[in-house]
């Protein structure tokens, strides 16, 4: 689904993100990316939503190289992918109602559909009776959650969930993960990047782990080896 | 049709629930209309000043004692057909003496020679009103032309007053339009002033929304969703500041209107009562065009990312 060919990311000189990363990320899977502050975890998702150009190599989303693409057909794609921040990046004058609203009407999803949809995706994230709360008015678990119920309501292919735990304590980091196995189990791909050891080893499948820009071990079954 | 009622239900939201950012930009968009409100009154007072002076300035036309009515008359409607001429009132030889009577009415001697010539010694003349000052000009030189309009009437013409008059007309001319020119360059510094004051309050708020543009952009959000409810915003920041700018106008000119009339020339409440749909069309079509480009312009930058 999605394959990244010996692609590298050079700010300056001596600032290299990415160095020569070649990698495919089969549809379905749930892939761990590790690796410490600043070793290209969060690079190597921009390039998948095309934030960030790669200064060498090529980022393909299925058949589709990223980088190519037209502003409405990027636009288009980023439909078909769902993201979760660290920081939540929710929309903090909209509601919890609205914040969800939102990202169907940016896929010009019926008001009907918006109206049926939404409270349905807010309670299976648990948010049923915060429904009209402001992003401001949610404890960081509570703000989670709707980031992740924002990022699934369009049924998109592909997840990406960029340290999402990491602002919250274990008990709110073990249900986001369980959250996000669940949605896998459902068939969406899922990359999450994290350096939260206890998360991985909890989830017990694919690790790639990155150090200065490269992946240096890329696991099956992998737990946290740094 | 769908997603522009949601772009619009959205910035009208959004407005809603900036509170003070929305607030002081409304604020500085009022102050905008307003400087545009004062301009436009201050042109009100400056054409209305200048056209008094215009008013005082014409040509009178002598003829000769004796000269016939019918020729005097032809001459009238040869010269109303220019299109220069505003208006020309026929003053007739014994209405000049009555005129000539009651002037010096209390002037004994003047009198008692008229009485004593016992014949009109007045000839008729032609008052003319240019519709601007400087076609004065034109008109007395058709009269002093070759013209077939006017052949024959060098005859029956004492003297046009235009070349005692013609140093004053200039002398005016020079100075109406200096005043014009000074007024507008005043005009366009001002309001370029505030337009950019404007654009950059605009560009604050939308600052302050910088981050939540990328993540719209990230949902899938396309630019017009994104765009859309900030460029409402700015409309309803113009629509608002109008109602506010008219709303502030009406005590301020009425306060004018009844201490400063006679120093502008103009009652400027009257003015303003009278051209009241005028203005508000010119404050609210301004208001919201501003801020509408103010807002589009702010946000393109965020946009493309």
């Amino acid at each position: 689904m999605i394959y990244f060919d010996n692609v590298s990311k050079i700010y300056k000189k001596n600032s290299v993100a990415l160095q020569n990363v070649t990698l495919t990320i089969p549809s379905g899977e749930f892939v761990s990316v590790v690796g410490h502050s600043g070793a290209g975890k969060t690079t190597l998702t921009k390039m998948i939503l095309a934030e960030e150009a790669p200064s060498e190599g090529t980022v393909f989303f299925e058949s589709i190289n990223v980088h190519k693409l037209k502003n409405k057909d990027l636009t288009r794609l980023r439909r078909r992918i769902g993201v979760v921040f660290q920081d939540f990046k929710l929309l903090s004058n909209k509601t919890a109602y609205e914040n969800i609203a939102f990202a169907m009407e940016a896929v010009g999803k019926s008001d009907a559909e918006i109206a049926s949809d939404v409270p349905h995706v807010l309670e299976l994230v648990d948010l049923g009776s915060k429904i009209m709360h402001f992003p401001s008015q949610m404890s960081g678990g509570e703000q989670q959650r709707l980031a992740i119920a924002r990022a699934i309501i369009n049924q998109p292919e592909l997840i990406i969930a960029d340290e999402p735990t990491g602002n919250l304590d274990p008990i709110n980091t073990h249900e986001i993960i369980q959250i996000l196995k669940k949605i896998n189990d459902l068939g969406t791909t899922v990359i999450l990047a994290t350096h939260n050891r206890g998360v991985i080893d909890s989830i017990g499948r694919r690790v790639i782990t990155m150090e200065n820009g490269k992946i240096i071990r890329d696991d099956k079954n992998g737990k946290y080896a740094l | 049709m769908q997603t522009l009622k949601r772009i619009v239900k959205s910035g009208y939201i959004n407005f809603k629930r900036s509170g003070l950012i929305s607030w002081a930009a409304v604020l500085v968009t009022t102050i905008t209309l307003s400087v545009i409100t004062i301009i436009i009154l201050l042109q009100a007072v400056l054409y209305s000043s200048l056209g008094q002076i215009k008013d005082k300035v014409d040509v009178t036309i002598y003829f000769n004692v004796g000269a016939p009515e019918s020729e005097i008359l032809a001459l009238k409607s040869s010269l109303e057909k220019l299109p220069e001429v505003k208006e020309i009132s026929y003053t007739s030889a014994p209405e000049a003496l009555a005129l000539f009577r009651e002037r010096h009415q209390n002037d004994y001697p003047t009198i008692q020679a008229l009485d004593e010539i016992n014949t009109n010694p007045l000839g008729a003349y032609l008052n003319v009103k240019a519709k601007e000052v400087s076609q004065y000009e034109t008109i007395a030189n058709f009269l002093k032309s070759d013209n077939a309009l006017v052949s024959g009437s060098q005859s029956i013409i004492d003297k046009v007053n235009y070349h005692q008059n013609k140093l004053v007309i200039d002398r005016l001319n020079t100075i109406i339009g200096g005043a014009q020119r000074l007024g507008l360059l005043i005009t366009l510094i001002l309001v370029g002033i505030s337009i950019i004051v404007m654009f950059n309050t605009i560009r604050l708020t939308i600052f302050i929304s910088r981050e939540e543009i990328g993540v719209m952009r990230l949902v899938g959000a396309s630019k017009v969703i994104v765009q859309g409810p900030f460029m409402v915003e700015g409309a309803i920041y113009g629509i608002v500041a109008t109602v506010i700018t008219m709303a502030l106008f009406f005590p301020g000119t009425l306060w004018l209107g009844s201490k400063m009339t006679a120093f502008f020339g103009l009652n400027l409440f009257d003015y303003y009562l009278s051209h009241f749909f005028q203005i508000f069309a010119i404050l609210l079509l301004s208001g919201i065009l501003l801020g509408m480009i103010s807002s589009f312009i702010a946000a393109r930058r965020y946009l493309n990312k």
